[in-house]
C-alpha cells in the first residue's frame, strides 16, 4: 500500500483539473497573443478560467490576479518590487516578515536586508502563531510592507491576518499574505478584510505545478520583476502558461466546491487519526486543532529523529515530511519547532502529516498501525530510552 | 553547479545497501547491563556523545576485559538517522575483539569506508558524513573513560574539517604551498569542506573554533601585510618612481644590506638625513656617526662605496653627500 501524506509539499493533480489541461497541448497550442485562429482558439478557456480563479479568491474585477510560474515567484516579485519602489528611492526604509514565513519569502527579505533594508522578523509564540500585537508594535511611519503567511506549511497555523490586515490599513502600510496554505482549507476572501497581495500555487489544490499567482489590489501596482513583451497587462512578461492557467482555473473551482467537505469531513478524519497518534506514549503537538489548517499535523514522537522515523514510513510505502519539503536535503532543525522554542530535545523529532480530499480512512489506519511498529522500534534503537547503569551520568544532554 | 546540483535527488537514493541494511536491522544495536559485564569478567563502559537537541545523540557500551584491555563486547544506541545508526552500528562491530588502543585509533573515514558496497563509491551522501563523527568521538569518549583520562588527550592535533579528518596544521600549510583563496579551492585539494560544510564558515550544523574562512582571512591578512612591506620599500618600483619616503627605506635597506655592518665594525655607523632631487640627479645627504666621522676615508674610499652600491642597487644618477 501506498500513502501519500505530504499534501502541504505538492498535491496529486485532480483528473477533471487535467481532463481540462489536455487539449491545450496538442490540439490548441496557439500563443494567445497571436493574431490568428489557433490563438483565438485558446482565449475562451483562459478568460474562463481567470473568471473562476478570481471568483476563487472573491476579487473584485478591478484589482489583477496575475498569473506567475510559481508562488516564489509571486512572494519574491511582492518584496523586490517594493525594494525598488520605496526602499531604494529612499521613501521608507523597513519591512516587516514573520519569522516562519516560507524560505521564498524569508530569503528574498535577507537579500533586500543586504541591499540596505531595514527588515523586522516576527517571533511567534508558544502555539506557534503570530501574534498581531507585535506587529502594531513594531510598524514605524518608514515601514513599506508587512507580509506575514495566512497559514504555516509545517504547523498548519491560521495566522490572524485578519487583524494583521487591519493594523496595516491604520498606519497606512501595504500588506502581503501568502496564502499558499490556505486555499482550499480555509475561507480566502480578499474583499472581506484588507490586503494588498495575496500569493497563492495550483499545486497546492490539486492544480499543476508551475502555476502560481499574485493578487495585487487596485492602485497598489508593483513594477514587473519578468521585462519583455507585456503579457499579463505589462506585469508580467512570459508566453502565456495556456494549460498551466486552465488547470489553476479549474482546480481553483473545484478547491471552492470542496471546502465544506475539507473542513468537514476532512478535518473530523485528521482529528480522529490525531487522537490515536497522540495515544502513543510521549508525544506531542504544538498549535491548537482549531487554530490550524483541517489537514495538518505537526507531531513529535520523542526519542524519535525525524528522519529516521520518515525512513521506517517510506519503508511501509507511507510518505509524510519532517517539515518543510525544501528543507529534507538539509541537517537543520525543524524551523517552526525551534521557533516556537519547543523542548531542545524536540526539535529533531517532528513529523508533518499532511492529509487532502483524497486521503481515506483506510489509509490512515494503515499509517496509524505503521507509526505504531516504527515508534516501538526506533525508541528501541534510540539512546534517549537506554539503559544505564547506576550512578551513570548521562552525557547525553552537554553539547557537542 | 551542473547537472547534478541543478535537481536535488533524495540523499537516501546515496545510501550504500550496507547502510540501508543496518538501517532496517542494526546488527549491535542493544545493551550491556552491569550483570553481564559481570558475567564476562569485563569491566563495563558506558560512554555518551552528542544530544538530541543537535540531532544526534549515542549511546556506547563497551565490556571491557581489564587484564588485557581487549573489548569483547561492544553495543549501541542512538538517537539519529539513518546513518548515523548504520554508522554507530558499524563503528560498535570494530571496536569487537580489539584493544582500548587500538580501538581509539579507529576514525569516522574508517567506520564510513567499512559501510562501502564498492572500494570507490562512498557509503553516504556528502552532508551525512558528519553522522559519522559522532561514532569515531564516542570511542575516545570511552576509551577516555576506561583509562580515566581526558577525552582530548587522544587527539593529537586540532581537526578543523572532522568528516574528512583534516587538521589545522596540514590546512595551513596546503594553503600557503599552493596559494589557494577560494573554500572550493581548499575541498579539492584537501576535501575539507565536502561532507557537512558546517567547517567552511559560521552558521553551519555544527559550531567550530575555527572555520576554513578564517584560515582563507589569515593567509589573505599575511599576504596583505607582506605586500605592503614591499610596497612600502617599494619593491619593484623604478627609484625614480619611488615616493620620498620609499626612496628613503630603499636606500636605507642597500645600506643595511651592504654597507652598515662594515661601518659598524669599524665603531661607526651613518644616517640617511634626506634626499633631494636636483635636475637629473637624486642628492642624498648623509651623516656619519662613531669613528666614521672624521675617518679620512669617510670622503674617499667609504664614500665611493656607499654611491656606487647605491647607484649599483638602485639609480644610475644618485650621489651621496656627506655633512
Amino acid at each position: 500500500m501506498r500513502v501519500y501524506l505530504d499534501n502541504n509539499a505538492t498535491t496529486i493533480v485532480d483528473p477533471h483539473v487535467f481532463a481540462e489541461m489536455e487539449p491545450y497541448f496538442v490540439q490548441k497550442y496557439g500563443n494567445p497573443n497571436s493574431l490568428h485562429c489557433f490563438a483565438s482558439d485558446t482565449h475562451p478557456a483562459i478568460k474562463q478560467a481567470m473568471e473562476k480563479i478570481y471568483a476563487g479568491i472573491h476579487a473584485p474585477k478591478e484589482d489583477s490576479v496575475v498569473i506567475t510560474s510559481c508562488a516564489t515567484e509571486s512572494n519574491n516579485w511582492v518584496l523586490k518590487s517594493i525594494y525598488f519602489q520605496y526602499i531604494l528611492t529612499g521613501r521608507k526604509n523597513h519591512i516587516i516578515v514573520s519569522e516562519v514565513e516560507h524560505p521564498s519569502v524569508i530569503a528574498t527579505a535577507k537579500f533586500i536586508e543586504s541591499m540596505g533594508c531595514r527588515v523586522t522578523y516576527l517571533p511567534i509564540n508558544s502555539e506557534g502563531l503570530v501574534d498581531a500585537q507585535t506587529v502594531r508594535d513594531n510598524i514605524t511611519d518608514k515601514t513599506a510592507l508587512v507580509s506575514v503567511m495566512w497559514a504555516n506549511n509545517e504547523t498548519g497555523a491560521i495566522f490572524p491576518v485578519e487583524e494583521i490586515g487591519n493594523i496595516c490599513a491604520e498606519h497606512n502600510v501595504l500588506f502581503h499574505t501568502d496564502a499558499v496554505q490556505a486555499i482550499g482549507k480555509t475561507p480566502v476572501d480578499v474583499q472581506s478584510f484588507n490586503v494588498d497581495y495575496l500569493t497563492f500555487s495550483a499545486h497546492k489544490f490539486h492544480g499543476p505545478k508551475g502555476v502560481g499567482a499574485l493578487y495585487i489590489k487596485k492602485g497598489k501596482e508593483l513594477i514587473p520583476l519578468l521585462h519583455g513583451g507585456s503579457q499579463m497587462g505589462g506585469y508580467r512578461s512570459g508566453t502565456l502558461n495556456v494549460p498551466g492557467i486552465i488547470g489553476m482555473g479549474k482546480a481553483m473551482e473545484q478547491a471552492v466546491d470542496a471546502l465544506d467537505f475539507e473542513m468537514s469531513d476532512v478535518r473530523e478524519m485528521r482529528d480522529a487519526f490525531e487522537d490515536e497518534l497522540l495515544k502513543i506514549k510521549d508525544t506531542f503537538v504544538v498549535t491548537p486543532r482549531e487554530k490550524r489548517t483541517p489537514n495538518t499535523i505537526l507531531i513529535s514522537f520523542r526519542g524519535i529523529e525525524g528522519e529516521s522515523m520518515l525512513w521506517d514510513l517510506n519503508r511501509a510505502g507511507i510518505g509524510a515530511s519532517t517539515g518543510s519539503a525544501c528543507a529534507s536535503e538539509d541537517l537543520e532543525a525543524n524551523s517552526v519547532m525551534e521557533a516556537i522554542g519547543a523542548a531542545e530535545d524536540l526539535a529533531h523529532t517532528a513529523i508533518r502529516f499532511s492529509l487532502s480530499r483524497y486521503t481515506t480512512q483506510e489509509e490512515l489506519d494503515y499509517t496509524l498501525e505503521t507509526v505504531k511498529t516504527a515508534v516501538e522500534r526506533l525508541r528501541g534503537i534510540s539512546s534517549s530510552y537506554a539503559y544505564a547503569p547506576e550512578g551513570h551520568e548521562s552525557g547525553l544532554d552537554a553539547g557537542h | 553547479m551542473g547537472m547534478d546540483s541543478l535537481i536535488g535527488g533524495t540523499i537516501w537514493d546515496e545510501y550504500s545497501q550496507k547502510v540501508t541494511d543496518l538501517m532496517n536491522n542494526p546488527q549491535n544495536m542493544g545493551e550491556i547491563t552491569e550483570e553481564q559485564a559481570k558475567e564476562m569478567g569485563a569491566k563495563l563502559i558506558v560512554a555518551d556523545f552528542g544530544t538530541e537537541s543537535c540531532g544526534d545523540a549515542v549511546r556506547l557500551y563497551w565490556a571491557v576485559d581489564p587484564k588485557t584491555d581487549m573489548i569483547l563486547e561492544s553495543k549501541f544506541k542512538s538517537f539519529g538517522c539513518g546513518t548515523a545508526i548504520a554508522s554507530s552500528d558499524t563503528m560498535a562491530e570494530l571496536c569487537k575483539g580489539k584493544t582500548v588502543d587500538e580501538a581509539v585509533k579507529i576514525t569516522n573515514i574508517d567506520v564510513e569506508k567499512a559501510m562501502r558496497d564498492t572500494p570507490d563509491v562512498p557509503a553516504v551522501p556528502p552532508q551525512k558524513m558528519h553522522c559519522s563523527v559522532m561514532a569515531y568521538d564516542v570511542i575516545k569518549k570511552a576509551a577516555a573513560q576506561y583509562k580515566g583520562v581526558d577525552m582530548e588527550s587522544f587527539e593529537e592535533e586540532i581537526i578543523v574539517c572532522e568528516c574528512a579528518r583534516v587538521s589545522l596544521s596540514t590546512l595551513r600549510e596546503v594553503i600557503r604551498l599552493n596559494d589557494l583563496t577560494t573554500v572550493e579551492e581548499i575541498t579539492d585539494y584537501t576535501k575539507a569542506g565536502a561532507f557537512c560544510k558546517s567547517c567552511i564558515r559560521p552558521g553551519g550544523h555544527e559550531e567550530k573554533d575555527i572555520y576554513l574562512v578564517d584560515l582563507l582571512e589569515e593567509y589573505e591578512k599575511e599576504k596583505m601585510a607582506s605586500a605592503a612591506d614591499a610596497s612600502a620599500s617599494g619593491a619593484g618600483l623604478d627609484f625614480a618612481q619611488m615616493t620620498i619616503v620609499q626612496k628613503l627605506k630603499a636606500v636605507d635597506k642597500v645600506i643595511d644590506d651592504n654597507i652598515r655592518q662594515m661601518l659598524i665594525m669599524d665603531g661607526g655607523d651613518m644616517e640617511i638625513l634626506d634626499i633631494k632631487e636636483n635636475g637629473a640627479n637624486f642628492d642624498i645627504y648623509i651623516r656619519y656617526l662613531g669613528a666614521c666621522s672624521g675617518c679620512a676615508s669617510s670622503s674617499t674610499g667609504t664614500l665611493f662605496a656607499i654611491e656606487n652600491i647605491l647607484k649599483e642597487k638602485l639609480d644610475e644618477n644618485i650621489r651621496v653627500l656627506p655633512i
